[in-house]
């Protein structure tokens, strides 16, 4: 399954609502697109909700890195949100779980950027 | 592809992404028979992918004279699956720890380490010319019970 990603606005944070598979081919490229788009509009509080992402490849590591990156580089922040188990997994023991900003809760989360 | 044969199934493939979904498949199908949990038999479809967007994408460049070839084994006390690409090689020793500070924000650089992570061995063997990754998953008891009575009634 491809990734589909739906885009709404709560409180002045963007969520980005992702759906299926970060992948190489499937939804790398997707990702990467959305969040430049937004940075490119002047977004600074990107939440990317990720509780129905399933699977995660070292692609879509990367690519969620990057978001990371390029948004600090322009002083705003991407942060995560309802992690799987699986995707949980692999940024664990890639240390990134220590990188990102990560809450189980939405309104937690949207309130950590004021 | 070619038919299973005694339990071991070979293929070669073009390096496509294509078949990297098909050789994914194949990976979720071999879990599944060997009666893997879901948390591990995704660290091993995910081993498996890895390992052959690598052979297709860094080892053949998506080179259409070039071609991916896999196996997949069960023996009873492990499953042993092999990828092998015809690029130019790869050595192990020279790719970066995707944890070391310097690193760990880079986007790329990531897959061999998850790789090593999610299986119990594995091993490279330069070709001439490519590279072929063997991986290893140890079966625990309960599981080499299944595949023993998966054996037994066939």
């Amino acid at each position: 399954m491809a990734l589909s990603i739906a885009t709404r606005q709560l409180d002045g944070v963007t969520i980005l609502d992702l759906s299926g598979r970060i992948t190489l081919g499937e939804g790398s490229v997707q990702l990467r697109d959305a969040i430049r788009d937004l940075i490119s509009k002047g977004e600074k509080h990107i939440l990317l909700s990720l509780g129905d992402v399933n699977y995660i490849d070292s692609s879509g590591l990367g690519e969620l890195v990057s978001a990371f990156t390029t948004a600090k580089n322009q002083n705003a922040d991407v942060k995560l949100l309802n992690l799987t188990k699986k995707v949980k997994d692999v940024l664990q023991v890639t240390k990134l779980y220590t990188v990102f900003d990560i809450y189980d809760d939405e309104a937690h989360a949207i309130g950590s950027f004021k | 592809m070619t038919e299973p044969q005694k339990g071991r199934r070979s293929f070669k493939l073009p390096s496509t992404m294509e078949s990297v979904a098909e050789v994914e498949a194949a990976a979720e199908k071999l879990a599944q028979e060997a009666g893997l949990d879901e948390d591990e038999g995704f660290r091993v479809v995910m081993a498996v992918r890895e390992a052959t967007v690598n052979a297709v994408l860094h080892g053949n460049g998506y080179d259409p004279n070039k071609q991916v070839s896999v196996s997949f084994e069960n023996n009873g006390k492990s499953l042993v699956i092999t990828v092998a690409d015809q690029g130019e090689g790869l050595d192990p020793e020279k790719i970066p720890d995707p944890l070391a500070p310097e690193n760990l924000l880079r986007g790329t650089g990531r897959g061999i380490f998850l790789i090593r992570s999610f299986l119990d061995e594995v091993h490279f063997r330069q070709l001439n010319p490519g590279t072929e990754l063997t991986l290893v998953k140890h079966l625990t008891p309960a599981e080499t019970k299944n595949a023993s009575q998966d054996l037994d009634t066939k």
